[in-house]
């Protein structure tokens, strides 16, 4: 059994400093799992989230040597020989040590419009495979919120945090915005408080991932399109729209929009 | 005393899984007002981890299912114990809970011709899970959370309820609780509380629960006055991930096995086949053969034997091992790569190809996962009606894993999440017609939160004591050891001793540091929950003298006619976490005839 070092921050809004923990290690262990031999040993009041401990609650993310990862999810033997820092996500507040304060997440989930779908049917909504497909993989999302810890313009800017979604937001726009059943139009509200614009196609958010949904190329890019084509052309956008609907549903008219 | 934060609502949710808060929206719904308490953030509840499916007979693959035979798999599943009306009611509803979803947002995975998919599983006799790949849990929470925030009701997160609270009259009347973040109590009052709090795994050294997971529902309805049934039924899944080490317990979801996935041993044998109970032998293959042509074609041949319900996979895994053929590392083998395409696994299982990869260095598509029975869920719970949720204890509610009578002995995969949003929904009425009938005061008594917050500071004030981890490590192995997947009398009678002394350690314990999020501290509050339970676990499996689902008793391996007549209820003497517990043998109500019927059909 070998050993490792936890150079871990400690500390709340008032201020801290690193602690080093040395503890033993066995084959196959995860960050978290060390993280759990200090608190029940050392430091039972070492702050941290977790809650499934297999990479599908999304609640561990830190960062790691200075990069956003999930602790439940990161193996000690793919990291660096040597002692690993962690410290609290960065653009979120500090509550305590690991524990950052995320409602700035919950603030922009409560500012999306929600999906308005056509009345359903008594035998329930008809949809194809393929036309569930793309709002799928954004629904992959486990809100570890490790994109917005990244996106520059959050990160360095606390003042753009009152007009920008986030990453993680505009997949949720996108999300809906391809949505087979949704008939709500919410390009203005992309365009105009989302702070779409504010992007610049970085990809950071995309690399950081964990359930490697294509942030960038499959939500932030599309969008970009359709709310600028919308802007600009909106029988573009209305064409564009209607035919997403008419072609994913040509044979059903459980899923044409409501007139 | 400093005057303490307090917030007023009509319905108190304790517990933001499926269950706690589709019963807040249906609450909302009806014009009242209504908080919902988790004590993680929103969206990380054990919900979120469910992975193979939700069970609703639509019949959208075998046009043959309907409530009926639903009804009729999950009473054989339960052994009989279930409480028959909501098993009926749940094989009822949950075809129409489940399309509901997809109005607020949910995404299934779909059929050719554009309906919900659906996918086999144990024990459920037609193609039955809605299903979103093997993420389906993330699917509901995430469609039940966005429904609850669009409909603005108030969220306190990751603040804990140590204590429910009730007015001179014995009637509920609110909670008090704990923030986390910084340590500072706050009550709420409240003329109705629905429980949601989920399940109980963690006193289980192996189990696929998170921390949340102490029954502090379980313990607080009990300490309220309310009686807990069913107790000794807990389920063992077969199979939990079991190495390397540190992931041991975690999920395999039954998934594998619904879609192909079959056990072995060290031999190479497919041995399910020597496992198959009396009570399922005209359902199950006999050859590999035959079992092979049914994933295809139902009618082409019997079930495989790997999708026998839980109970009866877990103890095969179990004998298997104690035969001295299983696995490497004290486990089986499940092999799905030997007998689907890399492709098919990937998309149909996606992140247990990753859970696989990331944490054990295996390929699925190409190797054999190691796995073995892991501590999952809990049957037993608080007794509640069938229609209304409602407990024993006026204004008090329950629904969810927190609530027993739909399993009985043993709970059908997919079973969970139909029950969350079928009991959910009927508890989020239940508490409204209860309120409209006149409901509760509100009026708590000043000196029950006194007492409860004094008790969650006695910790910091001891000058040296007990560490709550050490406390909650020799618990975890004392339940492993002596109330696991096989009982025996001599073992249960021990672990009470051992509950016992573990309780006088609780008294004893020295919290570090200070009260802004402290995981030490908000373990030492945990631990009165996990007593009670792991109590009242041990006392209903000792007085089960019988073999029964989620219940073995190598002193008495058999199933007894007797006994399945009877639940075992408990209730608390004092109100007390530490004090003493009364259990009972309740006659099972008499089965309607049409019910019955349904029953025989089958046999
Ligand atoms: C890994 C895994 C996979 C599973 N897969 C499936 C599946 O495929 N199909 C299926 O049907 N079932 C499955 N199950 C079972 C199912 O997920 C659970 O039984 C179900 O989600 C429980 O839901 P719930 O709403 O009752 O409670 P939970 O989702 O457990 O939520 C409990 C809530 O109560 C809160 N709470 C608890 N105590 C307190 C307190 N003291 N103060 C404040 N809040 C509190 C928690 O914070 C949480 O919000 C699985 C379970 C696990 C663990
Ligand atoms: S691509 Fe856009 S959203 Fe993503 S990190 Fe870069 S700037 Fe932020
Ligand atoms: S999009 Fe990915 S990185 Fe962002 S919150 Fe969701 S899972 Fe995390
Ligand atoms: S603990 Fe759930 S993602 Fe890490």
């Amino acid at each position: 059994m070998s050993e490792i070092t936890m150079r871990v921050w400690r500390g709340d809004a008032n201020g801290g400093d690193f602690e080093s923990y040395t503890t033993e290690r066995s084959d196959g262990e995860v960050i978290l799992d060390v993280i759990h031999r200090i608190q029940a040993t050392e430091a039972p009041d070492l702050a941290c989230r977790w809650n499934c401990k297999a990479g599908k609650c999304g609640s561990c993310a830190v960062e790691v040597n200075g990069k956003p990862r999930l602790m439940c999810m990161t193996r000690i033997d793919t990291l660096p020989e040597g002692p690993v820092t962690l410290t609290p996500m960065k653009t979120f507040p500090i509550i305590r040590d690991l524990v950052t304060d995320v409602s700035f997440n919950y603030v922009q989930a409560k500012k999306v419009p929600a999906l308005l779908p056509p009345p359903m049917p008594a035998e329930g909504y008809r949809m194809f495979q393929e036309d569930v497909e793309r709002s799928q993989e954004f629904r992959k999302c486990i809100e570890c919120f490790m994109c917005q810890d990244v996106c520059h313009v959050i990160r360095d800017h606390e003042e753009n945090k009152e007009n920008y979604a986030g990453p993680r937001f505009f997949i949720r726009h996108a999300e809906l915005e391809m949505h087979p059943l949704d008939t709500n139009d919410r390009r203005d509200f992309v365009r105009e408080e989302a702070g779409l614009g504010m992007c610049n196609i970085t990809k950071c958010c995309t690399e950081v991932c964990p359930e490697h949904i294509k942030i960038t190329d499959n939500a932030i890019i599309p969008l970009k399109e359709r709310v600028v084509d919308a802007h600009y052309d909106p029988v573009a956008w209305l064409g564009r729209k209607i035919l997403r609907k008419t072609k994913t549903s040509a044979t059903d008219a459980a899923v044409q929009p409501a007139p | 005393m400093t005057t303490i934060e307090t917030h007023d609502y009509d319905i108190l949710i304790i517990g933001a899984g499926g269950a706690g808060r589709r019963a807040a929206s249906e609450a909302q719904q009806q014009g009242l007002r209504v908080g919902i308490i988790t004590k993680s953030l929103l969206g990380k509840a054990h919900t979120v981890m469910a992975e193979g499916g939700m069970a609703a007979a639509m019949g959208n693959v075998h046009s043959e299912d309907n409530w009926k035979v639903h009804f009729r798999d999950t009473m054989r599943g339960g052994k009989y114990l279930n409480n028959f009306r909501m098993a009926e009611l749940h094989a009822k509803e949950a075809p129409e809970r489940v399309l509901e979803l997809e109005q607020w947002g949910a995404l299934f995975d779909r059929t050719k011709d554009g309906k919900i998919l659906q996918r086999d599983f144990g024990g459920h006799r037609y193609a039955r899970l809605a299903h979103v790949g093997d993420r389906t849990g993330l699917e509901l929470i995430r469609t039940l959370q966005q429904k609850v925030v669009s409909m603005d009701i108030d969220v306190y997160m990751e603040c804990k309820v140590l204590k429910l609270l009730k007015d001179s009259e014995g009637t509920i009347a609110g909670a008090v609780a704990y923030w986390r973040h910084n340590g500072e109590f706050v009550t709420f009052s409240a003329k109705s509380v629905i429980l949601a709090t989920g399940g109980a795994g963690k006193s289980w050294k192996f189990t696929s629960n998170s921390w949340e997971g102490t029954g502090d529902g379980h313990a607080m309805a009990l300490w309220a006055g309310s009686e807990l049934m069913d107790m000794e039924a807990i389920q063992f899944h077969p199979t939990g991930m079991v190495w390397p080490l540190s992931v041991r317990g975690l999920l395999v979801t039954e998934g594998v096995r619904g879609d192909g996935g079959v056990l072995r041993n060290s031999l190479g044998e497919r041995f399910m086949f020597n496992y198959v109970a009396p009570m399922f032998r005209a359902e199950t293959a006999e050859t590999e053969e035959e079992a092979d042509k049914w994933y295809d074609d139902h009618s082409a041949g019997r079930r495989p034997p790997e999708l026998l319900p839980r109970d009866e996979v877990s103890r095969a895994i179990n004998a298997e091992v104690k035969a001295g053929r299983g696995s490497p590392h004290g486990g089986v083998f499940l092999d799905i790569a030997s007998r689907r395409s890399a492709e098919f696994i990937r998309r149909r299982l996606p992140s247990m190809y990753h859970q696989f990869m990331e944490l054990a260095g295996v390929d699925i598509t190409r190797e054999p996962m190691e796995i073995g029975p892991t501590c999952h869920y809990i049957m037993g719970g608080v007794k509640v009606d069938a229609e209304t949720a409602a407990t024993k204890t006026p204004g008090l509610f329950a629904a969810g894993e927190v609530a027993a009578g739909l399993h009985g002995a043993n709970r059908l995969g997919g079973n969970s999440l139909s029950d969350l949003i079928v009991f959910g929904k009927r508890a989020g009425e239940g508490a409204v017609s209860y309120i409209a009938a006149g409901g509760g005061s509100g009026k708590f008594k000043q000196s029950d939160v006194d007492t409860a917050i004094a008790e969650a500071l006695e910790p910091f004030d001891r000058a040296e004591g007990e560490n709550p981890y050490d406390i909650q490590r020799d618990l975890q192995d004392m339940m492993q050891a002596n109330v696991g997947i096989i009982r025996t009398g001599d073992e249960l009678e021990f672990a009470l001793g051992e509950l016992e002394k573990l309780s006088d350690r609780v008294r004893k314990i020295k919290v570090k540091g200070g009260r802004a999020y402290n995981p030490g501290w908000n373990l030492a509050t945990d631990l009165p929950s996990m007593i009670t339970v792991s109590k009242c676990v041990a006392m209903g499996a000792l007085n089960r003298k019988e073999s029964r689902g989620g219940h073995t008793r190598n002193d008495f391996p058999e199933p007894v006619a007797e006994m399945g007549t009877v639940n075992f209820t408990e209730t608390s003497k004092d109100g007390k976490w530490d004090g003493a517990f009364k259990i009972e043998a309740r006659p099972i109500p008499t089965i309607t005839p049409e019910l019955k019927a349904l029953l025989e059909e089958a046999k």
